[in-house]
């Protein structure tokens, strides 16, 4: 059981005009097997939120605390962080020339497993979480994000969450840009994720309609750099109807 | 042994072939003042097959040179090491030639000459390695239809000098590839130098330099389309690190007026990782005839991509293990084309540990 706590959360980053707050207090708690799906509309800070748990030098924590199952997140590096047990599917994976699927996934799996895994479950570990996902087992020696269609690459994000296991995982928008049957494929390799390991879960988003595929116990809505208001499934069906407008004005 | 007595133009840093190099670490071999040993370091490291031969004697030079390091060692000895493969002889294991024990205290001036006939195929890879002061004419002849792929590897010491022209005579329909390795040595300047003499060749040189403090690495290219319908292209990499690291690229490519149907495309990147280092990198373009199939160039120079670093370590990867699978990866596509796996791991494994000694 772990428990991911964000408190009193203030963050800025430095514009040209200096440096500009974009979180201004955010409290959250997130535990294992709980998933919390935050909404919002653009430039609300959700993806701010998401790269500042996970450590993104760009962003400066101007006040509050992060802490998982009691250990203080934001003062560990970006990859204490993940071997902490936090996970971050982001919105625009990152391309890494040269280095391939395989290679980068084994030695993420190394560092977070404490040890080399070995060879041959490995490998058929890969296979299964890519087939798992509809990617071609091909992806495994192109490099990494490289070529990748939007939607290959949120699948790539996924099969990582499979396999390595976190204890709270942040969904950067990984429903953008997908189509219904990804979408489907993508949201069952979280809910897979969740039965399997017991996730936590934090899933940012602008739209309802991954809501229908991983269900949430609580909707956040975040508006101006906090959250606005909270409450259950069925607050999400209230945003689609009604949209953002009432939060935005206040 | 002898001095250099002969009286040649003596560069002074001014001319545009010179003002990135530091002569005064040539140790005498632009001006002269260098002491001439008469050892003869390249060796064959292993039995020869059928077809392929292995001797020094006496060659004009196939092509001229205005390069004043090479014209001293054409002045010194009319002898070169030759090894020639013979028409029609296609060799699928690589021929590997190396380095006999040098010396800092004295230069050697060598001549070789690779020779492939007609229709032969084959991988020659040359070692470079040790204590030396070397300059070096190699010259490299392809017969029509022949095809060689050509690696040196510069793992000096950390005091040697090198100072070399590899010149590439390309004959109709001949396929050339090299692929330059530059990881170890005081100063180490290569000129890569290619002449198509008949329509259909092509050239592809490639590269890969590591420079760490101190260390001066200079790799000079000039493609020269003297023929219609050649191809060529260049990638070099390089990688610096530490105080006064010094690399410089120059990729001169001509397209001459009588060179119609040409395809060219040159290309160098380099990776900063820390101050104090700098990479000079100038192509140059030159095109008398607009009758060509394509003609480009790119450079960078750049540091790590922290959005790289940061994607790695969101997996748990440590700071230095994501530097490293950046830089490996960065040269991988160079690298992978040598196509001689020991070597590869080998060259990986340099990387790594300049990488590690620089603390980058």
């Amino acid at each position: 059981m772990s428990t991911l706590e964000i408190r009193n959360l203030h963050v800025s980053v430095n514009t040209e005009n200096g440096a500009v707050e974009i979180l201004k207090g955010v409290d959250l708690t997130i535990k294992s097997g709980e998933t919390h799906a935050i909404m919002g509309p653009n430039g609300s800070g959700k993806s701010t939120l998401a790269y500042s748990i996970a450590g993104h030098p760009k962003y400066a924590i101007v006040e509050g605390s992060v802490t998982l199952d009691g250990a203080d997140v934001l003062e560990m590096t970006v990859d204490e962080r993940a071997r902490a047990g936090l996970f971050l599917a982001m919105q625009y994976p990152v391309e890494v020339p040269g280095v391939s699927v395989s290679n980068f996934l084994r030695t993420a799996a190394t560092a977070l497993r404490g040890e080399a895994p070995k060879l041959r479950t490995w490998v058929a570990e890969v296979k299964e979480a890519m087939e798992s996902l509809n990617m071609d087992p091909a992806f495994a020696s192109r490099n990494v994000n490289e070529g990748f269609s939007g939607g290959e690459k949120k699948r790539h994000e996924i099969v990582q969450l499979e396999l390595l296991r976190p204890k709270i995982a942040i969904l950067d928008e990984t429903d953008s840009g997908l189509d219904v049957d990804a979408l489907r494929i993508v949201s069952e390799g979280v809910n897979r994720a969740k039965e399997n390991n017991n996730l936590g879960v934090l899933l940012i988003t602008h739209y309802t309609r991954i809501l229908k595929y991983i269900k949430p116990d609580f909707v956040h809505v975040f508006a101006n750099g906090h959250i606005v208001e909270e409450g259950g499934a069925d607050l999400a069906d209230k945003l689609e109807a009604n949209g953002y407008a009432d939060y935005v004005s206040k | 042994m002898s001095l250099l007595t002969t009286n040649y133009l003596t560069p002074t840093g001014r001319e545009e072939a010179w003002r990135f190099t530091p002569l005064k670490r040539l140790r005498g071999l632009h001006d002269g003042t260098a002491e001439i040993s008469l050892r003869s370091s390249l060796i064959v490291k292993e039995l020869l097959p059928s077809g392929v031969s292995f001797v020094r004697e006496e060659l004009p030079p196939l092509a001229t040179s205005d390069d004043i390091i090479i014209e001293r060692i054409r002045g010194n000895s009319p002898e070169v090491a030759h090894l020639s493969i013979s028409a029609n002889t296609e060799l699928e294991a690589p021929i590997h030639l190396g380095r006999l024990t040098g010396a800092l205290d004295s230069a050697e001036l060598s001549r070789v000459r690779i020779s492939l006939g007609a229709h032969a195929v084959a991988t020659v890879v040359v070692e470079n390695t040790g204590d030396t002061i070397l300059a070096e004419d190699l010259e490299i002849s392809l017969a029509p239809g022949s095809s060689l792929t050509f690696i040196t590897l510069q793992e000096f010491e950390s005091k040697s000098v090198y100072a070399a022209r590899h010149h590439a005579v390309i004959d109709r329909d001949a396929v050339f590839k090299s692929v330059t390795v530059t990881v170890g040595g005081d100063v180490v300047r290569i000129l890569p130098t290619v002449e198509f003499i008949a329509p259909g060749g092509s050239a592809e040189l490639l590269g890969v330099y590591f420079a760490t403090a101190g260390q001066f690495f200079e790799h000079r290219m000039h493609v020269d389309h003297a023929v219609p319908k050649a191809k060529s292209r260049v990638n070099f990499k390089g990688a610096l690190s530490g105080r006064d690291a010094h690399t410089v690229w120059i990729g001169d490519v001509l397209i001459r007026a009588v060179a119609e149907g040409t395809d060219t495309y040159e290309l160098n990147r380099n990776l900063l990782l820390s101050d104090g280092a700098r990479a000079d990198s100038v192509p140059n373009l030159e095109i008398e005839t607009g009758e060509i199939v394509g003609a480009g160039h790119a450079s960078t120079t750049g540091r790590f991509d922290d959005e790289q670093l940061f994607y790695l370590m969101s997996r748990g990867i440590a700071l230095e293990d994501a530097r490293r699978l950046v830089v490996r990866g960065f040269f991988n596509e160079i690298v992978i084309e040598i196509g001689i796996e020991a070597i590869q791991e080998r060259l990986m494994n340099r990387i790594d540990f300049e990488l590690e000694r620089a603390g980058a």
